[in-house]
């Protein structure tokens, strides 16, 4: 098929212009199975040898190629051109988040210092077996659904609070610190790791995630970080880190939802941050002035829905379920 | 960056040999760095999909078995002697990554699980999904971090300095910035994975040229057994990417295009799990003799049962979808012989070292040998962290009683910008690197295959020394610095060429079928008068050819039959 390639192009060198991003097009003639790698492949080689993209495998498993493809992150070895191409047209930019070396070209430098910022190796508290460690099958999948990670980047990419705010652990490496804190072979006999739930917990980490869902929809490998982080703070709350705005947020969440069947939004703030927390509740004047100013401040009076007793029936119902499955019964630990 | 970069030991390469090199020369205490031209878990180890072989005692098996199956499975080319220190060692290494914290797959009582795998007569395959490999490089990289070894990301080494004698460093090309650097270094240690991508389709990845081979086959070492290049019987139509050999271990059949399992003619004890090399063999056999579709047979899946397949084979059966539109699941996919493996490489002794004084190499690059004329699924993440620890550990011992050579560092940096600076000032109406890379693959796959003769052969050799000629004029049509891959490509050329000459002139040589060299017109194993090593050095008109013997320890050569 004939398509055209949209590229954002930059080249820190240049004299004019193209010092700042700028669109290319490139029309190639290309199988209709082809992948979008295929194409961006045949133009470096046919067409501009200066166009530079990292790329290796070809089969989704080295994480070289993570790009936005028509506005999302993916791998362009995993994006097939038919599937993609919107009237004769794909568009392919750099990742997000990170800056631009060049091109499709992106520093990764505080992709890794995530990443080994998380301490993101096993740390096992007793001694080793002599044998291997005997664990459950199941809590090897679940890990193996974690570790099938590549590295590749498309969760930063698309990760809206790493856009604002670049102090976040991220995705990719809450995703990887998950690995261990639910590998029962790491942290004390019982498989937690405390020390890790307790880092964790702090500002720029698990609490920190806004939820939006982008990082697990870019993942091309199905390890959905959100999930991983959600799963991370019922870790943390259970090993008793619930001292910290996020667990309290959450719990306020629960608890007016489960009384009320809707949310506090005025307790909500206050609850979060903590009662006797002065100085963050004056920081919330401000808001909670302009919002009155505007006839948006939530009632002082909170009240229930109609039919409460239906929403808390729901509610009961969805009680939190375990964690990852754990040590198995012939563990050496327990 | 601070320029007088020295290190005792300097591994090039961070795939799993490299990087277990790497953390074992640092346990040993000396100082060492990496450098590898993409970041150490872009490598290509990632692509390792089945398994690790290990013959576990505790659990019934016996090293001596997983020996004999490696070397019928080498066609009694591999030493024995190597061969031996691999699979007593295996247990060991395994059972070191799992306390490193691979997420191996269990049985029922939470041991250690194992698949089956070609060319051996017990399950002995320990495994992640089927993405064995990528789940012991991430580890393997998370121990590097740890151990304070410093890294070099893509960083691509453009020469092997030798002075006195010996290893005095590299020089090379910092991609990101452009700029070229000498690192002085006691010891050299190659772990520069295979040279796939001079076939022309290959499962490897972009990035497997042949760099490390290149590099020391230029510098006056030897390379062997360069002709034996191993076809993976299951590759996709069309790509030509890997499907793991795990599908065969966990039960899928081999068809021909009326649905017959075409194996019980080749190998009727070991079926579908026959040697690579034999099976390989068998579907070109019935692909050339009408009984194929658009050259491919299929591999069926479908009596494996979705659950399997998605527990043990889901990242393929992504792969088929994606790429072939085929859900294995429900059909049966389309695949044929294709290149995949490199038996031969950079002759080693069992510690790791070169005939070159300081340099050593491991993994793909390195030939032991412990493969000989054909690997076993599975064993070369072994041999890779086997061996990468071996020379790790011989290294910083060796570095102990050495100094650094005596070299200047600015004439060596000058020398080099030099020959660079040539290559980008070249006019640019010359063939691109592009053009000459797809016609070198396309002739080594058309005569230096599973099927060879001499006519074939002396056509590819004849059209290497054309595509010489077109290198030499090669143009660079990036003149950047920053992340110039174009320069990068155009250099890899050279070490792939030089990796091309040595597979067609040891192809040639062997005038009889062992492994994977399957001559037409020499269709027997003839020990009488080839049961031993080619070895090729650089000499004044192309390869010079000597041999070797091969180490007979325990077992004498037999007929080979599956």
């Amino acid at each position: 098929m004939d398509v055209t390639i949209r590229v954002k192009r930059q080249d820190p060198e240049a004299e004019d212009e193209r010092r700042l991003p700028y669109w290319e097009e490139f029309p190639v003639t290309i199988a209709d199975n082809a992948t979008v790698l295929d194409a961006l492949i045949q133009i470096r080689e046919d067409n501009d040898g200066t166009l530079s993209l990292r790329c290796s495998c070809r089969s989704a498993i080295c994480g070289s190629c993570a790009m936005r493809i028509n506005g999302h992150a993916g791998l362009a070895c995993k994006t097939i051109v038919n599937s993609v191409v919107q009237d004769g047209v794909i568009t392919v930019e750099p990742a997000g988040v990170m800056p631009v070396m060049k091109d499709l070209v992106v520093n990764f430098d505080m992709f890794w210092e995530k990443i080994e910022a998380v301490d993101p190796y096993l740390k096992h508290m007793g001694r080793e077996p002599e044998g291997e460690y005997i664990v459950s099958n199941d809590a090897m999948l679940h890990l193996s659904g974690v570790t099938a990670c590549i590295m590749c980047g498309a969760c930063v990419s698309d990760c809206t609070v790493l856009e604002v705010d670049p102090t976040f652990l991220g995705p990719a490496a809450l995703a990887k610190a998950y690995r261990f804190t639910a590998d029962p072979r790491d942290g004390d006999a019982e498989g937690v790791s405390m020390e890790r739930l307790w880092a964790l917990s702090e500002p720029t980490g698990i609490w920190d995630c806004t939820r939006c869902n982008e990082c697990v929809q870019a993942c091309p490998k199905g390890v959905a970080p959100m999930d991983r982080i959600m799963a991370i703070r019922e870790q943390a709350i259970q090993a008793g880190y619930d001292n910290n705005n996020g667990a309290r947020h959450t719990d306020a969440f629960t608890e007016s939802v489960g009384h009320s069947g809707r949310l506090d939004e005025l307790r909500l703030p206050i609850k979060s941050v903590g009662m006797m927390n002065l100085p963050a509740l004056m920081d919330y004047m401000p808001v909670a002035f302009r919002a009155m100013r505007r006839g948006k401040m939530p009632p002082i009076m909170h009240k229930n829905v109609d039919n409460v007793e239906a929403v808390r029936r729901i509610f009961n119902r969805t009680q939190p379920e375990p964690a990852a499955p754990q040590v198995s019964n012939n563990s050496p630990f327990g | 960056m601070p320029e007088d970069l020295q290190h005792d030991v300097l591994v090039v390469g961070a795939g799993l040999a490299g990087m277990r090199a790497a953390i074992a020369a640092r346990a040993g205490g000396a100082n060492t760095a990496i450098i590898s031209k993409v970041h150490p878990v872009r490598s290509h180890s990632n692509a390792a999909q089945g398994g690790i072989n290990a013959a576990l005692l505790d659990r019934g098996d016996d090293w001596e078995d997983h020996a004999y199956d490696t070397i019928k499975g080498s066609d009694f080319l591999g030493d024995q002697d190597a061969i031996e220190v691999m699979c007593r060692q295996a247990g060991a290494s395994l059972i070191d990554m799992e306390h490193m914290g691979v997420t191996f797959n269990r049985d029922d009582e939470g041991r250690l699980g194992t698949r089956a795998f070609g060319g051996q007569r017990r399950a002995r395959t320990f495994f992640v999904g089927d993405f064995t490999g990528q789940a012991l490089l991430h580890v393997m990289f998370e121990q590097l971090i740890k151990s304070g070894v410093q890294r070099y990301e893509e960083w691509f080494v453009t020469a092997l300095i030798m002075e006195e004698g010996r290893a005095a460093g590299v020089a090379a090309l910092d991609i990101r910035t452009g700029d070229l650097h000498v690192i002085r270094a006691k010891t050299v240690i190659f772990c520069t994975g295979g040279c796939g991508r001079l076939f022309e389709p290959s499962t490897n990845a972009l990035i497997v040229t042949g760099d490390g081979m290149g590099l020391i086959y230029n510098a006056g070492g030897q390379l062997m057994d360069m002709e034996m290049v191993q076809y993976h019987p299951t590759t996709l139509a069309g790509s030509g990417v890997l499907i793991s050999e795990a599908a065969r271990g966990e039960g899928a059949y081999l068809r021909d295009k009326d649905g017959n399992r075409f194996m019980e003619k080749y190998a009727p004890n070991m079926m579908e799990l026959a040697s690579r090399d034999v099976v390989s063999r068998a579907e070109q056999t019935e692909i050339n003799g009408g009984n194929g579709v658009d050259g491919c047979v299929y591999l069926d899946c479908t009596h494996l049962g979705e659950a399997l397949i998605l527990e043990k084979l889901s990242q393929i059966r992504e792969i088929g979808i994606d790429l072939a539109g085929a859900d294995m699941i429900r059909e049966p996919i389309p695949i044929r012989p294709g290149m995949h493996y490199i038996m031969g490489g950079i002759k080693t002794d069992i510690e790791g070292r070169t005939n070159l004084e300081g340099v050593y190499a491991a993994g793909e690059c390195a030939n032991v040998s412990v493969h000989g004329g054909n690997r076993l699924g599975a064993n070369s993440l072994l041999d890779t962290i086997v061996f990468g620890e071996r020379a790790g550990n011989h290294a910083a011992e060796l570095v102990r009683n050495v100094g650094f050579a005596d070299f200047d560092v600015n004439m060596a940096l000058a020398r080099e910008t030099r020959r660079i600076q040539e290559m980008l000032d070249r006019p640019e109406n010359g063939d691109r690197w592009a053009s000459i890379r797809k016609d070198m693959g396309d002739s080594m796959n058309r005569n230096v295959a599973v099927f060879r003769n001499e006519e074939g052969i002396q056509e590819t050799l004849g059209d290497l020394h054309d595509l010489r000629r077109r290198y030499e004029n090669v143009p660079v049509h990036n003149k950047g610095k920053t992340f110039n891959t174009d320069l990068v490509f155009a250099l890899e050329l050279g070490y792939m060429l030089d990796c091309a000459d040595t597979i067609a002139v040891g192809a040639l040589e062997r005038k009889e079928s062992r492994g994977a060299q399957f001559r037409v017109d020499y269709p027997q194993r003839n020990d009488e008068e080839w049961l031993h090593h080619i070895v090729l050095t650089r000499g004044e008109g192309g390869p010079e050819i000597s041999e070797l013997p091969v180490t007979i320890t325990n077992w004498t050569p037999e007929e080979r039959k599956y």
